[in-house]
């Protein structure tokens, strides 16, 4: 031991003090610690606490305040511990008995030593004396003291750096340990101690755990990479090479850690993730969520250069004013190019120059972060959410809307981080958060800062569908008691009135209101809104003028004051006889003002001196004479130039002339700007976003590149072991198609999850693989007599490729994902079906191609291929795109062509009501439903389907599937005839309700009034959303208007009266079960799988005998989708056809198959969780088929 | 990323600091209490406060501020759901989230702080981890310990880390095994002038308090999952079994958790409990006013409204006030002007009623605004969501567990809107609490 001390060098005396107290001590420590009081049974870490605090500490508890609960128990100890302290000695002392304890050797005596330096370091006080003492005690066996000497020397080392490297050898030992834990702790201190001696030593240990045995142990040393840079930088090299390798590891543990230390590190070497990229997003559910958040980060700036913009095409067709019209899916972008190239021939060639195909990978990322926003950590869904506002296509953006309106639902720090972020988004996407209007309505016990953001918000979403709404609510605001939140809330409607022209004049007169306030900061603050908003439409409201002239002598507020002053100086033309008048009181009261009144008034005398010189000369000189002295000299110099300007003098400049030019210029109205506008250029969620600044450290997101990077640097080298095993396993093409079919029934017979799949997974994948390389393979052989074929070939088998790393990917990602495990593998196993089928569809259009021989269609071709291949191994949805392309292709022959077009009409009319009829503009993105597809696009689904399935020219038009029905029969309706049909539109105020389009005609001489609903009797649950009423009906006209009836998914019929303004007639709309539903699009393995989940009593089949007429397959897809709101869905087997819809009240699913068998029998089978349902539609499309 | 936490109570006192990396003096707190004396109440302190060289990212709970340092970028989102998860752990380890007891335990504290940041990143932050390396204090062990002279800090080296579930600790062990399912849910709804609901929604949690041996994959079913209309969960839950299934699945972590958070839209379904009519008057004269506060239930579905309690902010005009109660205590804060009226439980037939005079400020303006009320209150066994739970089932593991679900519904934060020209106050409910308490503990069972 005194070795030990001799080393240390301690002070001589402190040596002998311990050895004394020792002495002393020895005989207690059995039973407890020789702390300063013996007698209390209690030790408590502020034993340590210095007298003077204590003191503090009692005094605080004795005037009764601080002290807390605990204040009895403390006044006790205290007591006691003060006598203790100051019958004893000074502060040194007692540190020596720390030392003390610390040298003695029992564990237990360490132990409360240690504790109790850990409560000084912890109240901030200097420890640092106590270092030789405690860093001794580094080697100690006792885990519990280890850990407090670690920590204490995590704090102290970088102090006392000599003394700190006698530690170092312990570390060093202790990296070597065989338990992973004593490796990883040891690392992680070493790390910690900031000693710039120790950097080789640390970088050996670091790149020494990189490879270690245990992830946790690789997890330290991601941790320690940035530890490492920030004590010196000179590292970075070979700390990027760390990096590198870490990257590359497969567990989840690591990733978060070591996304984390590249961030930190070298966040521009966006090359280390390239062939990272697939795995980091197939781990990502998996990694914890603050790795989570760091990840999904980095990977938004990652996709921001490597991917192209989704919305470029969207862009160019907002230029050409078709926004509304066009949904801004991109596929459905490439197929509008084609029908209208008439009407706009200049953007589809732009768009056509450049089709828009999302990069797999880029719907990877989309994919597989979108689960993440169900999580419970803020982080981590605001993470989602900016990563989709930044990337995803527009149309997709609206799901992150209602997770973070949940946020909102949390504490009050990440509401207001919310909300910064949802007003920012609310500028570029308003109908996102529409819905969710009555979400940012502000509640009295908001803190103010969370009351102006939500302001902030509901502003931004103000439109004139909502205004009046959004303006009932703002005017119960001016009544709340906080100040600041009102003048926040006039400047709103100030801002709302500049923004929408509609509710201006409402605005203002509410101002005007305002101004009559007992509040002076009320009005005040209304004056400075009126004065912006008069500046739009000066000529029309000199009354206004003249009342706020009238406040001159109430109003104290000087901001209000100069606006007034303003006001009256700039169009004084408006109030000639009042403006002398203001300017004669304010020369009373010149001396008096703040300056900026003053300013203003030395303007409007100005101002009235040129245009009314004969009154207001005198005035004007009398003012100036005034400022002349005044103290401020800005106001001197303003009125000597003003007189210089205005007073003409003989040796007055040039500029007099123009005075009057000057001062009476027409002045721009100000622009009521978002303090949020363009903050999106920042990344949102961030820190620099925030704070609307660059912080430090802030990685800018980059643009989106002109041209996408080659995708394949994200390929991981395993070409060429693909390449064996799709040798092996490649089927004879004859064998093909019966293999196929085994595999689906196999797949089929699976349940969906079950752990015994996991065993058997790789296999089946490789089987899976192998079949759909052949598959495509072998088609475009078939097919190959076209030039495509080498391309295609040559495309195919890179997609084998990308489908092998896919699930080389997933194989490895299965070692962790138990459940999941089969589901990515499924829709590719689907996929691969559906291509090949397709390819054989295409075969036969191949040869329709040739006949009618025009190239652009061949082209065509290969390009939807090519988009296809891509797509096949990413996404379900987007075969669904596949499908569509095949259908344009198919639909571009004239006949159809035709029906097409008439269908086209038909949807433009209906949209149109739409937006005459109802307040509430539909907004694409509004209907959560089917949030995916615009209205505009179901329709034109519809119609493709139709001319799909019908190769042979003959087909309905959609548009004769609509059926009237009549609800008010012209002569019980006294000349008033009313007919109503099922527009199958989605209804866009309210998703919920089904679409009723109701024509009125006026049979009668004279016109009808006030056409309305009212009454409605309903059952319960079910809604009505009345049409607008209507207010004349000219005699001899019909007009069209929509309701929105929620049915409840019943059939039982909605009652109302229809009334006009003599009459009312009760009436009834009951739907058939076949409008009760609205499409949905599903692939075939989502349809199977979703089939495959409402078995037993929720299916139901029925055999039927197949009419005379509808033997063929188009006339059943016809029939049925007449009967019922349904959309087809993609079927490789040409004997059965499969519908899918979801009912419009509660979204359940409903599939319908028709699987014809030999001769004209048929089997009908509907699967509904809704039993009625589904039993009610069988009846109907068994009547409709049989027929 | 996070560089260093300061604790900072109520009085503006530092009484806790953490660093992480280099040491930061806490005068950089100053630029804390400089925002504090502008916001005025500790609420509208800016989470995010920007000093010349650092950022100061903030959280206010249980009356203390937590003030994390920042220097570089950094979501900020990330560092307030951190600290708030600190702020749990304290309440988790000690019962509660204060002052006196993270000074009490201020080893632990710190140790906890140690092992949740690691050059401020976060390393450990689930529960059942941090209790394995670091135990929490029980009045039976703090006895053992004080007489062996031991610590809490575990003895042997945990494994919990590496296991594969890393919110799950290893060999758990219980002779009874049994999981608890709390649902609890909540109102929120804002109401107009005449009553009807504008806005309402319903949000719930369910808690769960698992102690089940081993490694159990339990599934949770619900008899109508179409009522849940946006979900977030735990990260045990399989997300994609929820997709697809509409039940959950999950390991769960021992103990006690939240396995999810739930919302239901329901406009038309909520029904407000009671009602209260308020007349609340300022007179332009004589510096006075009036009160006379009735409330009454409504739509109970025969159950016994109890603890209500009646909370009014008053402006800041009022000086004092002289009311009579017919039923329950009234007092009245000058200093916060808030009024609480303590109720009790709700009778049909004589409705309480306040009713009295307010003297104001003598010379002073009459209040234009209306005061705003708060009403908490219960009501046993009324369920308002209907979410029901269907069946639980464990697999992996062999023993029966004994399961119980209990469902507590509260209704929370109603908010009658401001209304124009109306001397009406407005009404706002905070914490209703409905319960209906149907532990299954004695029923034999049910799912």
């Amino acid at each position: 031991m005194t070795a030990m001390q001799k080393l240390l060098q301690l002070p001589v005396n402190a040596v002998n003090i311990v050895k004394t107290v020792q002495g002393v001590a020895q005989g207690q420590e059995e039973a407890r610690s020789p702390v300063l009081t013996p007698d209390s049974g209690q030790q408590n870490w502020y034993s340590a606490v210095q007298p003077e605090e204590l003191r503090h500490l009692r005094t605080a508890s004795t005037t009764g305040g601080g002290g807390g609960e605990g204040g009895g128990e403390w006044g006790e100890d205290r007591g006691t511990l003060e006598e203790g302290l100051s019958s004893a000695q000074t502060q040194p002392l007692r540190h020596d008995d720390l030392k003390e304890m610390l040298d003695s050797n029992k564990d237990s005596l360490k132990l409360e030593a240690m504790k109790r330096i850990v409560a000084m370091i912890a109240r901030g006080k200097n420890a640092s004396d106590l270092f030789p003492a405690v860093v001794k005690n580094v080697a100690c066996k006792n885990i519990e003291v280890k850990k407090l000497v670690y920590v204490y020397l995590v704090r102290y080392a970088e102090e006392q750096q000599d003394l700190a490297l006698l530690s170092i050898s312990t570390f060093q030992r202790g990296l070597k340990d065989p338990n992973q834990l004593i490796r990883a702790s040891a690392l992680r201190v070493l790390s910690s101690i900031r000693v710039t001696i120790i950097v080789p030593i640390m970088m050996l240990a670091i790149k020494e755990a990189a490879s270690d045995m245990s992830p946790y142990v690789r997890k330290t040393a991601a941790h320690a990479i940035p530890k490492l840079y920030s004590l010196d930088p000179e590292q970075k090299d070979q700390l990027i090479e760390v990096i590198e390798k870490l990257l590359a590891d497969k567990t989840t543990l690591v990733a978060g850690s070591v996304v984390m230390a590249f961030e930190e590190v070298c966040p521009e070497r966006i090359d280390l993730i390239h062939k990272n990229y697939r795995k980091l997003c197939n781990l990502l559910i998996d990694v914890e969520e603050w790795g989570q958040v760091v990840i999904i980060n980095m990977l938004t700036r990652y996709a921001r250069t490597q991917f192209l913009n989704p919305n470029i095409n969207e862009s160019l067709l907002e230029e050409g004013g078709e926004k509304a019209f066009y949904g801004s899916d991109d596929d459905d972008d490439d197929d509008d190019d084609d029908d209208d190239e008439e009407k706009k021939a200049e953007a589809a060639a732009l768009a056509k120059r450049k089709p828009y195909v999302m990069d797999p990978d880029h719907r990877l990322l989309l994919r597989n972060t979108k689960p993440l926003l169900q999580s419970r950590n803020a982080a981590v869904v605001m993470a989602v959410a900016q990563l989709y506002f930044h990337l995803a296509p527009k149309a997709e953006v609206g799901v992150i809307a209602k997770a973070l309106v949940r946020l909102m639902r949390s504490h009050s720090e990440v509401q207001y981080v919310v909300l910064q972020n949802v007003a920012t988004m609310t500028i570029k996407r308003r109908g996102m958060f529409e819905p969710y209007l009555k979400s940012f309505y502000i509640r009295s016990t908001d803190p103010t800062q969370i009351k102006i953001l939500k302001l902030e918000v509901l502003t931004n979403l103000a439109n004139e569908t909502n205004i009046s709404t959004i303006l009932r609510e703002f005017q119960t605001y001016i009544k709340s008691m906080d100040k600041d939140f009102v003048a926040a809330t006039i400047q709103a409607i100030g801002r709302c009135a500049t923004n929408i022209g509609e509710v201006r004049d409402t605005c203002l007169n509410g101002l005007v209101q305002l101004l009559s306030n007992r509040d002076e900061l009320v009005v005040a603050e209304s004056v400075v809104v009126i004065k912006k908003l008069l500046q739009m439409q000066p000529e029309q409201h000199s009354d206004i003028i003249k009342h706020m002239a009238k406040l001159t002598d109430n109003i104290q507020v000087p901001m209000a004051r100069a606006s007034i002053l303003w006001l009256i100086g700039e169009y004084c033309e408006h109030v000639p006889k009042i403006a002398p008048d203001v300017l004669r009181k304010m020369a009373k009261t010149f001396t008096n003002e703040e300056d900026i009144v003053k300013l203003q008034i030395i303007n409007l005398a100005a101002k009235l001196y040129l245009t009314n010189s004969k009154q207001t000369k005198l005035l004007t000189q009398y003012v100036l004479n005034l400022a002349k002295y005044d103290q401020n000299y800005d106001i001197r110099d303003r009125a000597r130039f003003i007189r210089q300007l205005i007073v003409p003098t003989d040796k007055s400049g040039a500029l007099s002339k123009y005075a009057k030019k000057l001062f009476l210029a027409l002045k721009p109205a100000p622009v009521l700007e978002s303090p949020f506008k363009d903050r999106d250029h920042f990344q949102l969620g961030s820190l620099s976003h925030l704070l609307n600044a660059k912080a430090g450290g802030y990685q800018e997101l980059p643009d989106w590149p002109e041209s996408a990077p080659d995708p394949s640097v994200r390929n991981v080298e395993v070409i060429r072991l693909l390449e064996r095993v799709t040798t092996l396993t490649s089927v004879p093409e004859w064998t093909k198609c019966t293999s196929r079919k085994e595999r689906k029934e196999k797949k089929v017979e699976k349940p969906f999850y079950s752990d015994s799949e996991g065993e058997s997974g790789p296999t089946e994948s490789a089987d899976s693989e192998s079949d759909s390389g052949s598959g495509s393979q072998s088609g475009s052989e078939e097919s190959g007599s076209g030039s495509e074929s080498e391309e295609s070939e040559e495309e195919s088998e890179s997609e084998e490729e990308e489908e092998e790393e896919e699930d080389e990917e997933e194989e490895r990602a299965k070692k962790k994902k138990k459940v999941d495990k089969s589901k990515p593998k499924k829709p590719e196993s689907a996929e691969s079906d559906q291509s090949s089928g397709e390819e054989q569809k295409r075969i036969r259009k191949g040869g329709k191609d040739r006949r009618s021989g025009t190239e652009s269609e061949s082209e065509d071709e290969s390009e939807s291929e090519s988009s296809e291949s891509e797509s096949e191994s990413e996404e379900e949805s987007e075969s669904d795109t596949d499908i569509k392309k095949k259908k344009k292709t198919a639909a571009s022959k004239p006949p159809p062509k035709q029906t097409k077009k008439e269908s086209k009409k038909e949807t433009k009319e209906m949209s149109l009501l739409d937006l005459d009829d109802f307040e509430p503009t539909p907004s694409p993105q509004v209907t959560p439903v089917n949030s995916f597809l615009s209205n505009s696009l179901v329709t034109d689904l519809e119609g493709l389907s139709l001319t799909d399935t019908v190769l042979a020219p003959t087909t309905i038009a959609p548009s004769s599937s609509v059926r009237l029905y009549e609800l008010l029969h012209r002569i019980t309706g006294e000349g008033l005839a009313v007919e109503y049909c099922f527009s199958r539109q989605p209804f866009s105020p309210d998703p919920h309700m089904v679409a009723v389009q109701i024509q009125f005609t006026n049979n009668t001489t004279s016109e009808a009034k006030s056409l309305h609903i009212e009454e409605p009797k309903l059952q319960s649950g079910m809604r009505i959303k009345e049409f607008p009423e209507i207010e004349v009906l000219p005699a001899g006209e019909s007009v069209n208007v929509v309701m929105g009836i929620d049915f409840c998914d019943s059939t039982q019929a909605a009652n109302f009266q229809l009334c006009t303004h003599i009459r009312k007639f009760f009436v009834s709309i009951q739907p058939p079960v076949g409008e009760l539903m609205t499409p949905a699009f599903l692939t075939e393995n989502e349809f199977k799988k979703e089939q495959g989940q409402l078995m037993g009593m929720n299916e139901i089949s029925e055999k039927l005998t197949l009419g005379e007429k509808c033997q063929s397959e188009h006339v059943i897809v016809e029939r049925v989708t007449s009967t019922a709101n349904l959309s087809r869905v993609p079927c490789g087997s040409d004997k059965e056809s499969r519908f899918a819809g979801k009912t419009v009240s509660s979204g359940s699913l409903v599939l319908v198959t028709v699987t014809r068998k030999d001769g004209a029998g048929a089997l009908l089978t509907v699967n509904c969780e809704k039993m009625v349902i589904g039993t009610m539609l069988v009846k109907d499309i068994l009547q409709a088929l049989t027929q | 990323m996070i560089h260093s936490l300061f604790l900072i109570n109520n009085a503006g006192d530092i009484f806790l600091e953490k660093h992480w990396k280099s040491v930061i003096s806490r005068s950089v707190c100053d630029y804390f209490f400089e925002a504090q004396d502008k916001a005025g109440e500790p609420d509208n302190v800016s989470p995010v406060i920007r000093t010349p060289h650092h950022y100061l990212i903030n959280i206010y709970r249980e009356k203390i501020f937590f003030v994390s340092v920042i220097q570089t970028e950094v979501p900020p989102l990330f560092v307030i759901e951190f600290l708030h998860r600190v702020a749990e752990m304290f309440q988790d380890y000690f019962g509660e989230c204060s002052e006196v007891a993270i000074k009490d335990n201020v080893v632990i504290v710190y140790e906890l702080l140690e092992e949740m940041l690691d050059n401020g990143f976060p390393l450990a932050t689930e529960s059942n981890i941090l209790k394995e390396l670091i135990k929490p204090p029980t009045i039976l062990r703090s006895m053992v310990n004080t007489i062996t002279g031991s610590s809490n800090v575990g003895e042997t080296l945990p494994t919990g880390q590496l296991s594969t579930i890393p919110w799950r600790r290893a060999g758990v062990k219980y002779t009874n095994n049994e999981a608890y399912f709390d649902v609890v849910e909540e109102i929120d709804a804002i109401l107009d002038k005449s009553g009807t609901t504008v806005f309402a929604e319903i949000q719930g949690v369910i808690d769960a308090c698992v102690k089940l041996s081993g490694m159990p994959d339990l599934t949770l079913s619900f008899m109508n999952p179409r009522l849940l209309d946006d979900v977030s969960f735990h990260p045990c839950v399989r997300f994609k079994r929820w997709e697809s299934e509409r039940v959950l699945s999950f390991i769960p972590p021992d103990g006690n958790f939240r396995l999810m958070s739930y919302h239901v839209n329901a406009q038309n379904l909520v029904a407000i409990p009671v009602y209260v009519r308020q007349n609340i008057n300022f007179f332009e004269t004589g510096s006075s006013g009036r009160v006379d506060i009735t409330v009454g239930p409504k739509q109970t579905m025969g159950k016994t409204v109890e603890n209500v309690i009646v909370t009014i902010h008053m402006p800041k005009v009022v000086l004092s006030a002289n009311l009579t109660a017919t039923q329950g205590t009234y007092t009245y804060d000058p200093v916060t002007k808030i009024l609480v009226w303590d109720i009790g439980k709700l009778n049909q037939q004589k409705l309480p009623n306040l009713k009295g005079s307010l003297s104001l400020q003598s010379g002073a303006p009459k209040p234009e605004e209306n005061p705003s009320l708060n009403i908490d209150l219960k009501i046993q066994q009324l369920a308002i969501s209907g979410l029901k739970v269907n069946r639980l089932d464990m697999y992996v593991e062999k023993y029966k567990p004994f399961k119980g679900v209990k469902y507590v519904t509260k209704a929370g934060k109603f908010q009658k809107n401001w209304e124009l020209a109306c001397h009406e106050g407005l009404l706002r409910l905070t914490d209703l609490v409905w319960s209906s308490f149907t532990l299954m503990k004695n029923i034999p069972f049910l799912f």
